[in-house]
């Protein structure tokens, strides 16, 4: 296994599982279980014992393992010099176990949606860019951006809205941007974290062929998960792009000149995606263009940037729901969290945080007193 | 064995009883060098009343049970040695209350050592409780069960003298309070003025009860605190300075650490002490006072002040220190295991020279780790060595040298801190015989049928 002489160096000391004031346990799958094998210092030493032959890959094992919802609050807090292989570590033994094909039943199916219909919707091809039917995006062809929206914001209904939101506004203030429609396919991000490593190699090759053939320079994502593939992984397979989450293109437009907005009174949280902060540092863009509305009033979760708790819908648990639901899912758990600021917004930036926080704000039958919106329908809100 | 886990299952819910093999194997060990044993079921329960079903139902059918925080110890306190229940505190972490002006703080007894830290810190931020240099996770309860120290150890004693109250749950399923809660709401006091019976529990490591609620005195938390280092490389010289810092009253926590690397660091015994204070002038008069106490192994040039670097300063004063776990990844290896006797200070030079000695004659990388409990009352010498447990030639190495430290600090007059089963059976054998008798009384009257945590503090 990939990292295999790294295993053994976990001392299991416990930082990994909080944040950096120690007020709470911030490892999703830990608060959830509870059980120390759920936490990242947990699945350390069991994955030393089952290449060890101590134990055998069970449910329970799979359970533990494809729990993770890599968001890399073990990254941010462990002591040891190895912590920035953490998730990788999980990954590689995600990956050992689909090479040996003993896996969760809805991580096999989540493969086999993705390999047969390049989404994990089981919809065709041509459905992807229907979202954009009643916008003024139009198909890719040499504009400066190509604005890649992913399996989630292209076929969930809630998501499609997001993506209407997020392209019509980059429209409006004067970016020049195309969408591939039906001849995008799934960027990878999810394949890869559950350890199907072929699988993802293949869609990261397709689509940096595409994309050169087309001639695309710049992307810009609606989705972390994208954001975060396209960024840090496309780049070992050739493929160099420059990548901007659409977060960071919208902040420095919020302005008279290009998107000019009204006062719009309104107390909002915002959560923060893993895949855009703790994996690739951007705090900052969203909470700009959120104080930049004028009336909003921001308020920040006890949990915020680095310190952010998961809404437990990372690693592909989005799709396969190893994490399930409950009273301690992660994302009620937010939700809460989100309550206790006072504020009426959930604020997100991410199609999948919008879809797990929308969820649990139903489970809490919280609708009268939350609504989670992305940032740029929030934007949109105050639009003159 | 199966009706057992409907029965914890119909107790905490079945989410949170485990016999899977990932659960057995993980809670049948420590991160130290201790033998495995598996449990046969791991609970999670989250209240008293909980706690007390589950008892009842080991006592009725003869399993053993072993409360575990978050299983730190290193020296195997929480494996469980005859299989049983391992309970599993953790779901039990609220904080409960806290009497501002008494400076007490009453927590559940899975309550983590962090989650108290950062509670006070946003909620009380004139209060502070003594904070071991253990991770985070470990719970308030388990370290006063082991009689952990802090850092207000110099000032006020080991943590355990730190309670003002208990709530244990006993071998017969009884929930017993100790203390002044139990005759008042107020949590003051751990016994005086009445007979103090919080000495039935604290150090048994739960071979008499489970402790589910326990009451922490706090105290005043300065808004600076800063840190300093006095260095000497005559190791005889160690106890004169901690006479000296002590006798002063103003330092906040003194610790001496010694170790080989870096290179500048060889043979020489850092006597780390901190002060703190409200305003400039309260932290330079302390700064001043003990600098002046010093003065003397200045002028003879036995020692000198360390001009600490600015980037390790944070290092020092962090809390709890991080560095004390990544001692474990010393030899890229995951593993780090010391044994503590507590013994009086004046013994710290014949400490010191064993401790080298062993990491010569074993070959291992060492670190001696030193907390002052009380005004100079006594120490934590820690002979703590690293370990890669890739390498079991190492990990074996360890075990020889740590059963030579436990063999010496008896010989010297040390006393076994949170001492491994075959530590307390060597602490049984120079024990007076009649204070063994008394503990066999006190462990077989609350616990006739020997079910919590057996092996541990059992007098054949």
């Amino acid at each position: 296994m990939k990292y295999e002489e790294i295993v053994h160096r976990c001392f299991r000391c416990g930082y990994c599982k909080f944040t950096s004031d120690y007020s709470d346990f911030n490892c999703p799958s830990y608060r959830k279980f509870m059980f120390d094998t759920y936490s990242p210092g947990g699945r350390m030493w069991l994955i030393r014992a089952w290449l060890n032959d101590e134990i055998k890959n069970s449910e329970r094992f799979q359970e533990i393992l494809f729990s993770c919802a890599t968001c890399a609050n073990c990254v941010e807090h462990c002591v040891f010099s190895f912590s920035e292989d953490l998730v990788n570590i999980f990954i590689a033994a995600r990956e050992e176990m689909v090479n040996k094909g003993v896996i969760p039943p809805p991580v096999r199916d989540y493969f086999k949606n993705i390999s047969i219909n390049g989404n994990p919707y089981k919809e065709p091809a041509d459905e992807r860019g229907r979202w954009a039917d009643k916008t003024a995006i139009n198909a890719y062809d040499g504009q400066e951006y190509l604005f890649y929206v992913g399996c989630v914001g292209s076929y969930d209904e809630r998501a499609k809205k997001i993506a209407g939101a997020v392209g019509n506004l980059l429209i409006d203030a004067g970016v020049s941007i195309g969408i591939l429609g039906e001849n995008e396919t799934c960027d990878g991000n999810e394949v890869r974290a559950l350890g199907e490593i072929g699988l993802y190699e293949f869609l990261a090759k397709q689509n940096i062929n595409l994309f050169k053939n087309l001639g695309i320079k710049k992307i810009i994502t609606l989705d972390p998960h994208a954001f975060n593939v396209f960024k840090n992984n496309y780049p070992d397979l050739g493929g160099e792009f420059e990548i901007r989450h659409y977060t960071q293109i919208l902040a420095p437009l919020i302005n008279p000149e290009k998107i000019s907005l009204k006062r719009y009174e309104a107390k909002i949280t915002y959560h923060d995606p893993c895949y855009l902060g703790r994996h690739n540092g951007e705090y900052d863009a969203p909470r700009d263009i959120l104080r930049s509305i004028p009336g909003v009033e921001l308020l920040e979760m006890e949990q915020n940037r680095e310190n952010a708790f998961c809404c437990g819908g990372g690693g592909g648990n989005f799709f396969t729901d190893i994490l399930g639901g409950g009273e301690e899912s992660p994302n009620r758990i937010r939700v809460r969290e989100a309550l206790d600021t006072g504020a009426r917004i959930i604020a997100v930036a991410c199609p999948q945080c919008a879809k797990m926080l929308d969820d649990a704000v139903k489970a809490e039958d919280l609708n009268d007193k939350l609504e989670v919106l992305d940032i740029a329908e929030i934007v949109t809100r105050g639009l003159l | 064995m199966s009706s057992i886990k409907n029965v914890l299952s119909d107790i905490v819910g079945q989410d949170y009883v485990s016999n899977n093999p990932e659960e057995v194997y993980l809670y049948s060990r420590d991160p130290g060098l201790m033998p495995a044993h598996k449990p046969d079921y791991v609970v999670m329960p989250q209240s008293a009343q909980e706690i007390q079903e589950i008892v009842r139902v080991a006592d009725r059918e003869k399993i053993s049970i072993v409360p575990m925080g978050a299983g730190l110890a290193l020296t195997g306190l929480v494996i469980p040695q005859k299989g049983g229940i391992v309970v599993d505190m953790k779901r039990m972490n609220k904080i409960l209350d806290v009497n501002e002006r008494a400076r007490y703080v009453l927590v559940e007894g899975g309550t983590s050592q962090g989650l108290l830290k950062a509670y006070l810190e946003k909620n009380y931020p004139r209060l502070r409780h003594s904070l071991p240099d253990a991770p985070p996770t470990a719970t308030i309860a388990a370290n006063v069960m082991i009689h952990g120290q802090g850092r207000l150890a110099q000032q006020y004693g080991f943590n355990s003298d730190m309670i003002s109250g208990l709530e244990v749950v006993l071998p017969s399923g009884e929930i017993c309070k100790i203390g002044s809660c139990s005759i008042s709401p107020d949590w003051f006091s751990k016994g005086p003025p009445l007979p103090d019976l919080s000495g039935l529990f604290l150090g048994w490591f739960g071979a008499t009860g489970i402790i589910t609620r326990l009451a922490l005195k706090l105290y005043p938390r300065k808004k600076l605190r800063d840190v300093e280092i006095f260095i000497t490389d005559r190791e005889n010289l160690v106890p004169d300075i901690v006479y000296e810092i002590t006798h002063t009253e103003m330092a906040e926590d003194i610790l001496v650490f010694t170790q080989p690397l870096p290179m500048m660091f060889k043979d020489n015994h850092h006597v780390s002490f901190y002060i703190t204070g409200d305003t400039d002038e309260e932290l330079e008069f302390k700064r001043k006072m003990i600098w002046d106490a010093l003065h003397g192994f200045i002028k003879s040039k036995d020692g000198g002040f360390m001009s600490i670097p600015p980037a390790m300063r944070p290092t020092l004063l962090e809390m709890p220190q991080k560095s004390a776990s990544r001692l474990a990844d010393v030899k890229r290896g995951g593993g780090f295991e010391y044994s503590g006797p507590i013994i009086v200070v004046e013994r710290y030079p014949e400490c010191w020279r064993k401790l080298v000695e062993l990491a010569v004659k074993y070959d291992l990388a060492y670190s001696g780790m030193v907390r002052i409990i009380g005004r100079g009352h006594c120490m934590m010498f820690g002979f703590a060595f690293t370990f890669n447990r890739a390498d079991p030639d190492m990990m074996e190495r360890v075990r020889n040298a740590l059963k030579e430290v436990s063999e010496f600090a008896l010989e010297t007059g040390g006393v076994f801190w949170k001492p491994t089963v075959e530590e307390q059976k060597m602490a049984f054998k120079k024990m007076d015989t009649n204070t063994m008798q008394l503990m066999k009384t006190i462990k077989n009257t609350l616990d006739p049928n020997g079910i919590m945590n057996p092996g541990n503090w059992e007098v054949n």
